[in-house]
């Protein structure tokens, strides 16, 4: 005798603008076996129960950083958490917190990608160089200051995790802040000068009330809380230095 | 039609037993000023002469005021834990020998700084007398 299919109860939270003013949880029952993903349990119900059903994926191997989403109450990326570890459910799956909701699982990134922006996510030479001076070069120890910092993949996960960014907009939030650092710490880059406005602003780094779940949610160990927190100091050596020197720390 | 909604935060502290704790730390600060304050009161009751110093060093001896000062320690020590542990994420990276010192490494440093410091105070408090 065939064995029944194993179930799970997924809990999402819609939000259709058309017809709702606001969230609404929606109950699915989805046939499940031990080697899938949120992700997938997602797509069961939009290809079998409900295609009106919205999220955002992409690569199914941790590294887009496209469906990223609230898994009971915490932020994760469905595609790396598995139904076998949610056992016997239900699992909540909504929207990632602290941004507005679109539809369903889908959120505004309008704000998050502005934020990448102004923050001049690229290497800014100290001085012009021609190819004829050949590749720069960088000691292990330079590397490191901020490789860890370079394996963001964008995913939003930290800002989920930050109050200050739910309370606070504006804030730059912790992501976008380790990118600054990112290229901050890189030997290579001049631009430190030109990023220290941002850094140093209400906006920036001082507005982190270093809460530290950010560096815990991050699927790649980026340890956001760790590069803001290090340019509170980078920022208020900055402020004390302008006194000293006209150019301040920016000379 | 694009009407994004925005999620209210209020009560957001109670979401996450994270958030809680981030809060207790934030709650213990508390202590930490309040015992600043009595401090200070010390400081300007000494001010107002030998009278007045003793009021407040009655006071201190009070039933209620030990059982505040037990308070304000219990919380002083959550307060210095969970700023320990958070430590190494307000630190450049520190380089020992070649290698990165990790962060319950620079946990454990802060520990046995207040130990020395607090058996130091100690040891000078009853080296007084």
């Amino acid at each position: 005798m065939a064995e029944s299919p194993k179930t799970i109860d997924v809990e999402v939270l819609r939000y259709r603008p058309e017809q709702e003013s606001e969230p609404v949880w929606q109950r699915f029952t989805v046939p499940y076996t031990d080697d899938m993903s949120v992700l997938q349990a997602l797509q069961q119900i939009k290809d079998d129960q409900d295609g009106s059903l919205s999220f955002r994926w992409s690569c199914r191997m941790a590294i887009c950083g496209s469906c990223g989403m609230m898994v009971n109450g915490k932020p994760h990326l469905s595609c790396q958490t598995f139904l076998r570890d949610l056992l016997p459910g239900p699992v909540r799956i909504e929207a990632l917190a602290h941004f507005p909701i679109e539809r369903d699982l889908v959120v505004s990134v309008d704000g998050f990608v502005k934020k990448l922006e102004s923050i001049k996510p690229y290497i800014i030479p100290k001085e012009p160089r021609t190819l004829a001076q050949g590749e720069y070069r960088q000691t292990p120890a330079q590397l490191e200051q901020f490789e860890q910092y370079s394996g963001c993949i964008n995913c939003m996960l930290c800002y989920s995790a930050c109050p200050q960014f739910g309370l606070d907009p504006t804030f730059t939030g912790p992501g976008v802040l380790a990118l600054l650092h990112r290229y901050n710490a890189d030997s290579r880059d001049g631009g430190q000068a030109q990023r220290m406005e941002l850094l140093g602003s209400t906006e920036g780094v001082w507005n982190c009330t270093a809460v530290g779940y950010c560096s815990e949610v991050c699927p790649k160990g980026v340890d956001p809380a760790n590069a803001v927190n290090q340019n509170k100091a980078n920022s208020a050596k900055d402020y004390f230095l302008r006194f000293l020197s006209p150019r301040g720390s920016k000379a | 039609m694009n009407k994004p909604y925005v999620r209210p935060m209020t009560g957001w502290w109670k979401r996450d037993p994270f958030f809680m704790r981030y809060m207790a730390r934030e709650l213990t600060a508390f202590a930490v000023g309040a015992y600043a304050v009595i401090l200070c009161v010390g400081v300007l009751r000494l001010a107002q002469g030998e009278a007045a110093w003793n009021g407040w060093l009655a006071a201190l001896r009070s039933p209620v005021s030990i059982v505040l000062h037990v308070v304000l320690l219990v919380s002083m020590v959550v307060h210095a834990k969970s700023w320990f542990e958070i430590m190494p994420k307000t630190m450049p990276m520190i380089h020992v020998g070649g290698k990165r010192l990790g962060g319950q490494t620079i946990t454990r440093v802060g520990w046995a700084a207040t130990l020395i410091a607090s058996l130091l105070l100690l040891a000078l408090v009853w080296g007084w007398r």
